[in-house]
């Protein structure tokens, strides 16, 4: 076989696979953006041409991975402290860092009617598990221990705690019928402005501590235009007009 | 050193490890056996589906049984029929859970050490007028001994390195479902690296010893079948 003959060939797809690497953002993003996320980004898509990858999971499995040389460009978190700890470490670019959502807190049930739209249930006792993240691993777990806390309950429901890893697994094991509520984040309940399933209470965000999620680029990424945009996009009024739709606040 | 919440989870996992593999000797073999002998065409489909935890990543494997115990899955149906409620977030949940991810590590070597048998030690018991059980009891089980030996310590050690199936369906509770492997998960997750070091050199050095002990024994077992002994 004539390999020369193929060589412009070959040379061409080397050319446009370098360029469209060049246009390219690697994503890693906290699980319960997960929603929120892939819209943000098919509007992005739309609308700058540049090419996104998405990887999501908890933050604090991203934090290792990045800190051990993930080739992620951009990092949105689910709460402020890792991104401020690869800061801290002199990962990310400087004056990069922002909050791109503020996270809402609702108690959740697979089933209609479960829930009437406030904490009653809790106190009744009549119901099998209560599924939380884990608190000290997920940012709306500490926020569900937090409420707990604050309603009085913490360690009346001790005993019938579920813990999900991440908020994503906390979702399941209520989705599945398996605990009969808990505490989800709103985006992963609502889409469109509404709780499409289920029964569920908003927990009112003064029985927690803001879940303030932050986004930041890495160093790595400085000169990757994609990445750069995606972040600019992210605080545009029309992607904004969309994570509040998921039940997330901005600023 | 070792925290209680780490010497929890190592006596969990260690109790986890010991029932699971007790149910499994006990329901591997008779599979293990019907396998080795049968000319059924369902030979084929069976031990396919015996392997499949094999090649099933554990959180598929999890997630489908966390659907099925579920309130509107037929196991839990089942279990909510009998009286016994749900089974995900429950030691009994992992046990069952468990014995369904190691059952292949149980059920082949020792099919394959009954294969190995051949026909002719049970030809030349049943000249001696022996029935099928005593046959079974006191010419396979003995003759097969390596095979079970390797299928308990693999079916012990893979049971203790399981973490997937855990996850999905533990639910994170002390004393019940927070094995070693979830245990160090949560140490890495929450940046914990120094704790996560200790119960992973801990885990490493378990698993060493143990497969150390397979193969070891299996060049015994080897050797007496050679006849060298």
């Amino acid at each position: 076989m004539n390999v020369a003959k193929y060589l412009p060939w070959l040379a061409m797809g080397l050319t446009v696979t370098s360029q469209s690497w060049a246009e390219q953002v690697h994503a890693a993003v906290a699980a319960n953006f997960t929603g929120a996320m892939k819209f943000v980004v098919a509007q992005f898509e739309q609308d700058t041409g540049y090419d996104v990858r998405l990887s999501f999971g908890s933050s604090g499995k991203i934090l290792a991975q990045i800190q051990n040389g993930a080739p992620f460009d951009v990092f949105l978190s689910a709460d402020q402290a890792k991104p401020q700890a690869l800061q801290n470490k002199g990962l990310v670019q400087e004056g990069s860092r922002f909050t791109y959502a503020i996270g809402a807190l609702a108690l959740w049930s697979s089933l209609p009617d479960f829930i009437e739209n406030d904490y009653s249930r809790l106190t009744s006792d009549d119901y099998n598990k209560l599924a939380l993240a884990n608190p000290k691993l997920a940012p709306y777990g500490l926020a569900a221990t937090e409420v707990l806390q604050a309603l009085g309950l913490k360690d009346a429901t001790q005993a019938k705690w579920v813990q999900g890893e991440n908020i994503a697994q906390t979702y399941q094991f209520v989705a599945t019928g398996n605990a009969d509520l808990g505490f989800v984040a709103l985006s992963q309940i609502m889409s469109k402005g509404h709780v499409t399933e289920g029964s569920s209470w908003i927990v009112p965000s003064d029985l927690y501590s803001p879940i303030r999620q932050d986004a930041v680029l890495l160093k790595t990424a400085k000169d990757n235009s994609a990445a750069t945009a995606l972040l600019a996009y992210l605080q545009s009024d029309a992607a904004q007009q969309i994570i509040q739709s998921y039940g997330y606040t901005t600023e | 050193m070792f925290t209680t919440a780490d010497l929890d989870a190592i006596w969990l996992t260690l109790r986890l490890a010991s029932i699971v593999t007790v149910l499994l000797l006990i329901v591997g073999t008779p599979i293990a056996w019907w396998l080795a002998r049968t000319r059924s065409w369902l030979k084929g489909p069976v031990g396919a589906i015996v392997a499949l935890p094999l090649v099933l990543p554990p959180t598929v494997l999890g997630f489908y049984m966390l659907v099925a115990m579920g309130p509107n899955g037929a196991i839990g149906q089942f279990t909510q029929a009998l009286g016994i409620g749900l089974l995900p977030f429950s030691f009994w949940g992992l046990v069952i859970a468990s014995v369904v991810y190691s059952l292949p590590f149980v059920v082949q070597p020792i099919q394959n050490a009954m294969q190995a048998l051949g026909e002719r030690p049970l030809e030349a018991a049943a000249t001696l007028r022996v029935g099928p059980w005593e046959r079974f009891f006191c010419v396979v089980l003995p003759l097969s001994k390596p095979g079970f030996i390797t299928a308990a310590i693999l079916g012990f050690a893979h049971t203790v390195g399981e973490f997937g199936v855990v996850l999905m369906i533990g639910g994170n509770i002390p004393q019940e479902t927070r094995v070693v492997s979830v245990q160090i998960y949560d140490y890495v997750e929450a940046m914990e690296y120094g704790q996560a070091h200790l119960l992973a050199g801990l885990m490493v050095a378990f698993s060493f010893v143990v497969l150390l002990g397979v193969y070891g024994f299996q060049r015994q077992g080897n050797n007496s079948m050679l006849g060298v002994k």
